[in-house]
């Protein structure tokens, strides 16, 4: 009796290492500009090769500008940057989508909508949020440089085996609740380091009821909890979704995998190290109040006091209210805001748009909101464009910008201005994530539509 | 990979939670494509004001406390995978980093730059920690062959957890890669078995 994790991981164990990791072989590897190039430095000082190019793929998206990316990039050490990706991409005979090239987007946005991503891979990139494939049903998780590294070297890499988690969702999300809402829920019932050791896997009625793209927002934020990854068993969505993309295997070969998948689900019987369940009716709207993502709760509650803080936490707490600018104890819902950011690769698919889309319908932007529409990828700004949500996007008073991680990290010029408020989308309020001195409120693509049309923090049930 | 065995040093305290990788090094500085130069940027937003000039009020700043060793408080390293977050701390100076509880990706990443991540317990954090407040020249002494970790100013100490291949490398000064390198007909003869 295995877990779904058990069988993917046994798999893809080439040795083991006497008390030691075990050395776990790479199905698809995904690198971009910022964690790779001291990876393809390290080859070269070694002499070395790509043992297997074609099972890597390239990207640039976390130092790229959103706007007039037909011009040369204007900050010299970004361009540099994104110049030494495209020289290693030649040099060492790998595939690059550059910047401007139509598969072009934010790197866990292009490995699912181009059928790199498939259930029961081993996946890995230089990039905590690799967990996001996971939602196809595969072992996905993000790695360093040195293993970067590794995995160019010799398609593999050395790893301790995690413990098993599952966490279970009974029952039905409310209205006006999303795969953010319930994946922010999570984390601050878990805290931020609740799941570290673990790889967990998502189960129950809700997360069975869920699309493709909210099971990957939900996997995407599993490592906000510190879990290695989190996976969901592949079923009739999976497969429907990975049908036909161009990297998805056709024919035969398509036959023989849709077999193979269909094995990969949790024995029943099988046993975790921990269980967890929830209600996926007690979820409302949520948001963060605080600099990291365990610090959310629904949007009607109040911040905690500080006697319901442990001792040894009153000091880190009473740092992040200082620098939100909030008091603990006050209710955060109707404050004003200044910015919105819909995007990253936790919320920058198709269907946030959608949904952002159809909430700002009819409606106008507020004036005191800066508003930074950035989807995830060329894919999705083309899917956008033919569903016509653009339209009712520049109705309302929106533009969209064009694709990378923009303001999830704020690498580019995408920057929050220091003491300002954004309500993001994105994954992580940690101090200066959106630049220095930000204010990052996390919430999902609802309770964003909300913000960006009134001005505050909204519920978005009551419209 | 520099060789670790055993250190003695006084340490820096930092009795902050969840310091994530943002805060260990701002993605601004992220820009580099070598892994030169980080530790002057290790926990710039903390260290830095805006001009430049140092922050008073922080610890790195403050010359009172210095050493190899660096003394935080749980769930140090949260947050993105960055390697840059290591190469800063090695790069200051740090040899080795002691809280109660890390998260994954930085404690790989920190074992990989030959920084070695001790985790005790909780007690033994607030111990130290009101070791140094006491005095700031008090010496902790991590012996990585014994894998002991001992307050000297209290002469108390506690035993680590280390994978023992981990702890090999770390002391020979060896990497994964030189390991893997070595295992390649093996993963040939995967490749050649392995349906997909
Ligand atoms: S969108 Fe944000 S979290 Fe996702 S890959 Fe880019 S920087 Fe990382």
């Amino acid at each position: 009796m295995k877990t779904l994790f058990d069988k993917i991981w046994d798999a893809h164990v080439v040795s083991s290492v006497e008390n030691g990791p075990t050395q776990l072989y790479i199905d698809r590897h995904f690198c971009h500009e910022v964690t790779s190039p001291q990876a393809f430095n390290g080859l070269r000082a070694r002499g070395l090769k790509v043992y297997r190019p074609d099972k890597t793929t390239l990207t640039a998206d976390h130092n790229t500008p959103t706007i007039n990316q037909d011009q040369p990039v204007k900050d010299p050490i970004s361009r540099n940057q994104l110049d030494t990706l495209s020289k290693n991409a030649s040099e060492f005979g790998l595939t690059l989508y550059a910047l401007g090239n139509k598969k072009n987007g934010v790197v866990h946005i292009i490995g699912p909508e181009n059928g790199f991503t498939q259930p029961g891979m081993t996946i890995v990139c230089g990039d905590s949020h690799t967990s996001t494939h996971g939602a196809f049903g595969a072992i996905a998780f993000g790695i360093g440089t040195s293993e970067v590294e590794m995995v160019l070297a010799t398609q593999c890499i050395l790893q301790s085996r995690p413990k098993t988690m599952r966490i279970t969702f009974n029952g039905k999300l409310g209205d006006g609740v999303t795969a953010k809402d319930l994946a922010l829920y999570m984390i601050s019932k878990l805290t931020t380091g609740g799941a570290t050791g673990y790889f967990v896997e998502y189960a129950g009625e809700a997360i069975r009821n869920m699309s493709m793209e909210e099971r990957m927002t939900l996997c995407n934020l599993s490592i906000e909890m510190g879990a290695r990854g989190g996976l969901v068993a592949p079923d009739e969505t999976t497969f429907a979704y990975v049908k036909g993309r161009e990297f998805a295997p056709k024919g035969e070969e398509w036959d023989k995998a849709l077999a193979y998948w269909e094995t990969l689900k949790t024995d029943d019987g099988a046993k975790f190290d921990k269980e967890l369940t929830f209600d996926a009716a007690d979820i409302k709207p949520m948001i963060t109040y605080g600099t990291n993502p365990g610090m959310g709760m629904a949007i009607t509650d109040a911040i905690p006091t500080l006697d319901q803080i442990d001792e040894a936490g009153r000091i880190s707490f009473q740092k992040s209210m200082d620098y939100m600018g909030f008091k603990p104890g006050e209710k955060v819902e109707g404050k004003q805001i200044d910015y919105v950011f819909l995007g990253s690769c936790t919320n920058g698919r198709i269907e946030d748009f959608r949904t952002f889309a159809n909430f700002v319908k009819g409606k106008r932007k507020a004036d005191n909101v800066v508003a930074w529409l950035v989807p995830g990828s060329h894919m999705v700004v083309d899917q956008i464009k033919a569903e016509g949500i653009d339209k009712i996007l520049t109705d309302a008073g929106f533009e969209l910008r064009q694709p990378g991680c923009s303001a999830c990290l704020a690498m580019n010029d995408d920057k929050v201005p220091a003491g300002k408020y954004s309500v993001s989308t994105s994954n992580r309020n940690f101090e200066g994530r959106q630049g220095p001195g930000a204010r990052t409120i996390l919430a999902g693509p609802l309770v964003a539509a909300a913000a960006a049309v009134t001005g505050k923090i909204t519920d978005p049930r009551n419209f | 990979m520099e060789k670790f065995q055993t250190l003695t040093s006084t340490y820096v305290p930092l009795p902050i939670e969840n310091v994530d990788t943002d805060q260990i090094i701002p993605a601004r500085f992220l820009k580099a494509t070598d892994k030169e130069g980080f530790g002057n940027n290790l926990f710039a937003d903390w260290r830095y004001n805006k001009d430049g000039s140092p922050k008073a009020d922080f610890v790195l700043n403050n010359p009172t406390y210095n050493g190899q060793i660096l003394v935080a408080g749980k769930n140090f390293g949260s947050g993105s995978s960055r390697e840059h977050a290591a190469w800063a701390i090695a790069g200051y100076g740090f040899k080795a980093v002691v809280s109660s509880f890390f998260a994954d990706i930085f404690k790989n990443n920190a074992l990989n730059n030959g920084v070695l991540p001790v985790v005790v317990t909780p007690e033994f954090l607030t111990e130290i920690l009101a070791s140094v407040n006491a005095d700031p020249k008090a010496t902790l002494t991590i012996d990585l062959e014994n894998q002991t970790i001992i307050n000297n100013a209290t002469g108390k100490s506690e035993s680590f957890e280390i994978n023992p291949y981990k702890k090999e490398c770390l002391m020979k000064g060896l990497d994964d890669i030189d390991y893997l390198l070595s295992k390649k007909d093996v993963t040939e003869k995967y490749e050649a078995n392995s349906t997909f």
